[in-house]
């Protein structure tokens, strides 16, 4: 079902592209959008308020997205939030890992706002 | 340097740029570079390894980096500030990534380090493996910026 409404945790290294998301989920209706700079500052923060979904980079330093992912699905309390993928390469052994850690989905940069709309969609028509 | 290297970031280029900053650059004809002068304003530079190993660069010129940032983040940007040297960085990390997935389907398979950006007029460009690099230069409605690529089959 469509939501519009839920808030998005944006999780990236780069701020240009915690902007560039920002920007493009804006653009698909959504406004309610929380940020993290690395896996790190995003699991505090997933502890510290409740967040419907998660779009984070693959490649961070102090803590990756793949990591990040673990530490979520290892978490009783998070551990059903969509989490959504974003990495500049969709090389065959990083998508297998990702699978193998329960990721939702994953988009490959570059992308549009109407690609990162329909993965969000799929998602959330699972739930 | 094997051409399936050159077309790959070629086209890597190419994609980036029109989807994330609506620019069609226009690619002119490759050639080799012989120094570590930096031919733009600011660069960006990754290093890779794996299956092939080397560096890409991509140097920009002032007013076409200050166009490809402010199409990117939908907001006037008017000098070279952090956000630019953010947005360098982000785009060498996704060209590499689109060039590497390309080459993973020619048998490549090539891992990359964090880009690091460098800034300031005749700054350098120094290849981790040395030796001579091949640039590919664009040219957009908002001024030049070339890709330089210094890579080589691991396996030759």
């Amino acid at each position: 079902m469509e939501n519009k409404a839920i808030k998005i945790l944006v999780v990236d290294d780069f701020a240009t592209m915690r902007k560039v998301v920002r920007n493009l989920l804006k653009q698909i209706g959504y406004e309610n959008i929380v940020e993290a700079e690395d896996g790190v500052s995003a699991l505090k923060l997933l502890k510290s308020q409740k967040v419907d979904f998660i779009v984070s980079d693959w490649n961070m330093p102090n803590m990756t997205g793949l990591d990040l992912l673990k530490a979520v699905r290892a978490d009783s309390e998070l551990s059903a939030t969509p989490f959504l993928m974003v990495t500049a390469e969709a090389l065959q052994d990083n998508v297998v890992a990702a699978v193998r850690a329960g990721v939702s989905n994953y988009i490959v940069k570059p992308f549009t706002a109407e690609t990162l709309n329909g993965k969000i969609q799929k998602i959330m028509e699972k739930i | 340097m094997d051409v399936r290297f050159v077309n790959a970031f070629l086209e890597g280029t190419l994609n980036v740029l029109k989807t994330m900053a609506f620019i069609e650059p226009r690619p002119g004809k490759p050639y080799l570079k012989q120094d570590n002068i930096a031919v733009g304003d600011i660069s960006g530079i990754i290093g890779m390894t794996g299956a092939a190993r080397g560096s890409l660069a991509l140097s920009f010129s002032g007013s076409c980096i200050l166009r490809v940032v402010s199409n990117m983040l939908g907001e006037e940007i008017t000098d070279l500030n952090a956000d630019i040297q953010d947005a360098v960085g982000e785009i060498t990390n996704m060209i590499s990534g689109a060039a590497r997935k390309n080459l993973e389907a020619k048998g490549f398979n090539i891992t990359a380090a964090i880009p690091t950006v460098v800034f300031g007029s005749g700054h350098s460009i120094i290849h981790v493996m040395g030796g001579p690099s091949i640039i590919i230069p664009f040219e957009t409605d908002y001024g030049p910026f070339v890709v330089d690529i210094c890579i080589s089959d691991a396996k030759a």
